[in-house]
């Protein structure tokens, strides 16, 4: 078996739009929560989201090529050309850093809804028309959830895997699962995984609203993002993309490039439960963590954060805090947990992505990002848990686990641990 | 008011992402402007919207050049 290593990342988010801005977010614990922009909401019952704004894809990206996509895979693409940078693949200036085997290169890299936008935009444009079909023929390759791969791998000719997976919040999780596995078992020398997602639309937040699962609160939506508070309504939606650049050690370091952090371990497991709901007592996610440990070698007293998935729901917050207890045992007391959802929202099928660049700045820069706007105690949350409310900590981080779980009941958990030789 | 084929220069300006200078009446969509199959189906469609016609398929099959739309559309189009 292959160790895994990440060499590059790239984020694209509400609290930054690069991987230095993303790391200024999380440490002053910014809010990215901001009024709807890219509809009318006034009709909604939740009228902001965390959009990403004063972004300008043609820094990475030609004119020509972003008319062809759906916001989602331009998010995709401008995330995974960060990380290619980082990752010594590319130089600063676009071009090529370091020739790539393709074959022996791919990208797996998720969305967990797709081009929303796109689709919608059709149908409207039908409904609005004379009833004589009239489709734009980017309307499948724009909407289709593969396309952030797709593009990937057309982007940097890598004719290794590619592909996306679906698991809906947990998507890009399972991306990263997949991805690390094809470098493990050495089917791939290196791998462009992640996921991105761009559902800041009419359909999008009226769906989650009459699913009763998005904040409304509007008067004060900076604040509204608030896992572990007593008052939390609900989740924030998020828009961005992450990406993460993987390969064997091997490979990372015959081409010199620099370590970021390895790819410890990670697992997925099932609720077997309800569509949306959780399972009360967290019995997947529990046994997710405990696998990822398992396959990471990694006991629950070496881990020393824990990004979680904690979207700010009244059911899922609690259940996950149970499900990490389960796991933990009395070694929970002594590591630190945090939602960094409650700064960027929930980013859907690139939550687990975005998380996993938060858990490699946290290595990386020695600090634990804080679970912003917290309140009020939650009586139902065990009070000597370090939630790490507020304000980021400074502490050493060796390795950190990242929980993400989707609608249908898929869980997911990846361990990142600082890289020893 | 614009002409039919400054308005289908525009089109293909704005849809291609290329040059005014390009967009010359010889110019080839696929050949000369970089589009595929998927961006001339496109520029068909704006064209019936923007001058309000419809163009049936084995028509369209012979609009490949800018000055073929423009000859087109100017046979086809209410002045």
């Amino acid at each position: 078996m292959k160790r895994v290593v990440v060499t590059g990342i790239g984020a694209l988010t509400a609290i930054g739009n690069s991987v230095p801005e993303y790391l200024e977010g999380l440490q002053s614990g910014k809010s990215g929560a901001k009024p709807i922009t890219q509809f009318d909401p006034e009709l909604f019952k939740t009228q902001f989201a965390c959009e990403v704004t004063d972004w300008d894809p043609t820094h990475y990206l030609d004119k020509r090529e972003i008319r062809r996509l759906d916001r989602y895979v331009i998010m995709a693409m401008y995330a995974a050309e960060e990380a290619m940078r980082m990752a010594g693949i590319k130089n600063e200036d676009g071009t090529t850093a370091f020739e790539l085997n393709p074959d022996r290169a791919g990208a797996i890299v998720a969305s967990g809804i797709g081009g929303l936008r796109s689709l919608e935009k059709e149908i409207e444009d039908f409904e609005g028309g004379s009833g004589t079909p009239r489709y734009n023929p980017f309307m499948i390759p724009r909407m289709i959830a593969n396309m952030g791969a797709g593009h990937i791998s057309m982007a940097y000719n890598l004719r290794g895997p590619s592909y996306a997976t679906v698991s809906a919040c947990a998507s890009g999780g399972h991306a990263l699962a997949a991805a690390a596995d094809d470098i493990r078992l050495g089917r791939a020398d290196l791998m462009v995984t992640g996921g991105a997602e761009a559902v800041v639309t009419k359909v999008g937040i009226g769906g989650f609203n009459s699913m009763k699962a998005l904040s409304t609160r509007n008067d004060d939506m900076k604040t509204a993002s608030r896992p572990y508070d007593a008052d939390r309504d609900g989740f924030v939606l998020g828009e961005g993309a992450g990406i993460l650049v993987i390969e064997s050690l091997e490979h990372a370091q015959a081409r010199g490039a620099t370590i970021l952090a390895e790819v410890a371990g990670y697992a997925a497991s099932s609720d077997a439960y309800h569509i949306s709901a959780p399972h009360p007592e967290g019995a997947g996610a529990k046994i997710a963590m405990e696998n990822a440990m398992k396959y990471a070698g990694i006991s629950p007293a070496e881990v020393d954060y824990i990004n979680t998935h904690g979207t700010s729901t009244p059911l899922g917050d609690t259940a996950e805090l149970k499900a990490i207890k389960l796991a933990f045992g009395e070694d929970v007391y002594n590591l630190n947990i945090s939602s960094t959802k409650s700064m960027t929202g929930h980013l859907l099928g690139a939550a687990a992505a975005i998380e996993s660049v938060a858990c490699i700045l946290a290595i990386q820069n020695s600090f634990i990002p804080p679970t912003i706007n917290h309140f009020t105690d939650d009586p139902n949350i065990d009070p000597r848990l370090n939630l790490t409310f507020n304000k980021a900590e400074n502490k050493t981080v060796d390795v950190a686990l990242s929980n993400t779980f989707g609608f249908g009941g898929h869980n997911s958990a990846t361990i990142f641990r600082r890289f020893k030789s | 008011m614009a002409s039919i084929e400054e308005k289908v220069k525009q089109i293909i300006v704005d849809k291609l992402g290329v040059d005014e200078a390009e967009v010359t009446s010889e110019a080839s969509f696929q050949n000369d402007l970089g589009a595929d199959s998927l961006d001339t189906v496109e520029l068909i469609m704006e064209f019936e919207k923007e001058f309000d016609i419809s163009i049936p398929d084995e028509q369209a099959e012979n609009i490949q050049t800018v000055g073929q739309a423009v000859t087109y559309l100017e046979g086809s189009v209410d002045k």
